[in-house]
């Protein structure tokens, strides 16, 4: 079958394929080789070795400013996130009722798109710190913790849809055995529950990891980086510095270069952190 | 004793799920509640109370809104985008992932690592220059961007149908070949069929990717054609000034087709997350 199948790639295969290089591989190897070039349109670029990459950190300090906004704001959306999203699906899986309703109404969110989403919390949260004769703009604090209001509001649910299939996933006879020798809520939870569910866990982990690491769609809609780029993440930091000024094009590709190193970095921790995993179980 | 302890905790549980739905579903309700009020009612402390005799103003933000982004165009567009690219995904992908995945040899091999390299890659990396290339070879048109979402999608695509294709046995697709199908035949009427269920879990996926997706369509097609995501943006304007009474309606009516679809469908999509999940 093999033999026969092989020759049918112009049919099978390339289709896609030609779609694949031309969304994706080209512009990369492309990307890349420019990141070493000063350019402003792609035609008139010129090498000029590891400048972008130097200009990227001395020229202002907003990227760096935005490295570090990024990743506090991403532990703080793992932990709460994971927290929460742990917390609803152990409530759900104690038979209260309602439960089905719950959850469709926590999940929801997620389907809204990070424009939308931005926009929709922009009113609330002006609405409230309108109290407090605040706006949104006024300090980058209240654009930090309105971003990660704004995410948990997003990504609980998603999270806690996994974890109720963990939790649901242990077998009952392992918690009836722990219930009959006498183990207490908090001591199933931390022998039994937490253990059985330890891959779900790493999913979550990693998955709010890139989606705070990668975030660009909430941030434009919420505060686009103001005050003064103070809650510019480092998406947005690249987007900006493409395109809201001549000349720092390669600057802008360099940015992009060091993200992507970041962002396939945890990516790669995952594998092997999921890998390693699967070979205990 | 025991009984009544655990009947308690139950209502007390109950009681702070429905504050965390109250505060799930408070954000869309001041939307919903903004979106019938004039704009100087909106962003202040008066966001939060319904509209009164001064502050309603019936529908003017949903005619106002709805012509000044042509909402009803840029709700074509996203509707035609999102369902061009999710079938030719899933049609091409199908079709990539089972060649790869019965053809053993390097090339097909490289294919796959690539498919998978291009699933961690940021769309940062790739935006200046894709959307110059797809611009320099006319792509930057509605029908020309699925393309670019066939060829960006198709990591994570091909991965989960080659996933599965490696698990089902080769025996079947075999005899079908040996009874004198060809490898079209044969792809279309038995291996198409049992790629059913993933191919729903796919479809979900990249529909929620590519509705919502605002940086593609607004750098490729943006200056033309908006999605929808890419009309709300564009009220914005300028200087910073934001029309909020439209900006409010508008949030409503793209809120609608995605509560509807999740409604619908919400089995496949808990599903789909589930089996995402797990691909990561």
């Amino acid at each position: 079958m093999e033999k026969s199948l092989r020759r049918y790639f112009p049919l099978f295969a390339l289709p896609a394929l030609i779609c694949f290089t031309i969304a994706f591989l080209i512009p990369m190897v492309w990307g890349f080789v420019l990141s070493f070039c000063e350019f402003t349109n792609i035609t008139d670029a010129h090498f000029v070795g590891f400048r972008n990459y130097i200009r990227a950190f001395t020229v202002d300090n907003y990227f760096t400013q935005a490295f570090w906004f990024t990743l506090a704001f991403t532990v703080v959306t793992v932990i709460t996130i994971n927290i929460l999203a742990f917390a609803l699906a152990l409530v759900l899986t104690k038979n209260v009722p309602g439960t089905n309703a719950f959850r469709t109404i926590f999940f929801m969110p997620n389907l809204i798109g990070g424009i939308v989403l931005g926009w929709i919390w922009q009113v609330v949260l002006n609405g409230v710190l309108a109290n407090f004769q605040q706006t949104l703009l006024s300090d980058s604090k209240y654009g930090f913790w309105g971003l990660v209001i704004l995410m948990n509001w997003q990504n609980v649910g998603y999270m806690m849809v996994i974890y109720i299939a963990a939790i649901q996933n242990i077998p009952t006879d392992m918690l009836e055995a722990a219930q009959i020798d006498g183990a207490n809520g908090r001591t199933t939870l931390f022998r039994i529950t937490i253990p059985s569910v330890m891959p779900s866990i790493t999913i979550c982990l990693f998955l709010t990891l890139t989606n705070g690491f990668k975030l660009y769609d909430q941030n434009l809609a919420l505060t686009n980086g103001a005050p003064n780029h103070q809650t510019e993440m480092l998406a947005l930091n690249i987007f900006n510095t493409f395109y809201s000024r001549t000349g720092f094009e390669g600057v802008g590709q360099a940015k992009a270069v060091m993200f992507t190193i970041i962002v396939a970095a945890i990516a790669l921790v995952q594998l092997v952190a999921t890998r390693s995993k699967e070979v205990e179980s | 004793m025991a009984a009544v302890g655990r009947k308690y905790t139950k209502w007390i549980l109950f009681a702070i799920l429905i504050i965390v739905a109250a505060f799930i579903i408070f954000p869309i309700l001041v939307v919903v509640m903004n979106s019938f009020k004039g704009n100087l009612f909106i962003s202040s402390t008066g966001a939060f109370q319904l509209p009164n005799e001064q502050s309603f103003v019936k529908m003017a933000n949903y005619v106002n809104g709805v012509a000044r982004i042509n909402f009803f165009s840029a709700f074509g567009y996203s509707l035609w985008i999102t369902i061009a690219s999710v079938v030719f995904i899933l049609l091409l992908t199908s079709m990539l992932a089972w060649y790869i995945t019965r053809v053993k040899g390097r090339v097909t091999s490289i294919i796959y690592y690539l498919l998978v390299f291009s699933m961690i890659v940021p769309f940062q990396m790739v935006m200046f220059t894709m959307s110059k290339f797809a611009n320099m070879i006319h792509l930057d048109n509605p029908v020309g961007i699925i393309v670019l979402y066939v060829g960006f999608g198709c990591g994570m695509s091909t991965f989960m149908f080659s996933g599965f294709i490696k698990s089902i046995p080769v025996a079947l697709e075999e005899a079908a070949m040996i009874d004198g199908a060809n490898p079209v035949r044969t792809f279309f009427s038995v291996v198409m069929p049992m790629l059913k269920s993933t191919a729903i879990t796919i479809a979900i996926l990249e529909t929620m990717w590519v509705w919502n997706d605002y940086l593609m369509p607004y750098l490729v097609i943006g200056t033309e054609y908006r999605t929808i995501p890419v009309a709300i943006q564009y009220l914005r304007g300028g200087y910073g000034s934001v029309d909020m009474g439209a900006m409010m309606a508008m949030l409503v009516l793209a809120m609608i087709p995605v509560i509807v679809f999740f409604l619908a469908c919400q089995k496949h999509i808990i599903r789909g997350v589930l089996a995402g999940a797990v691909k990561g």
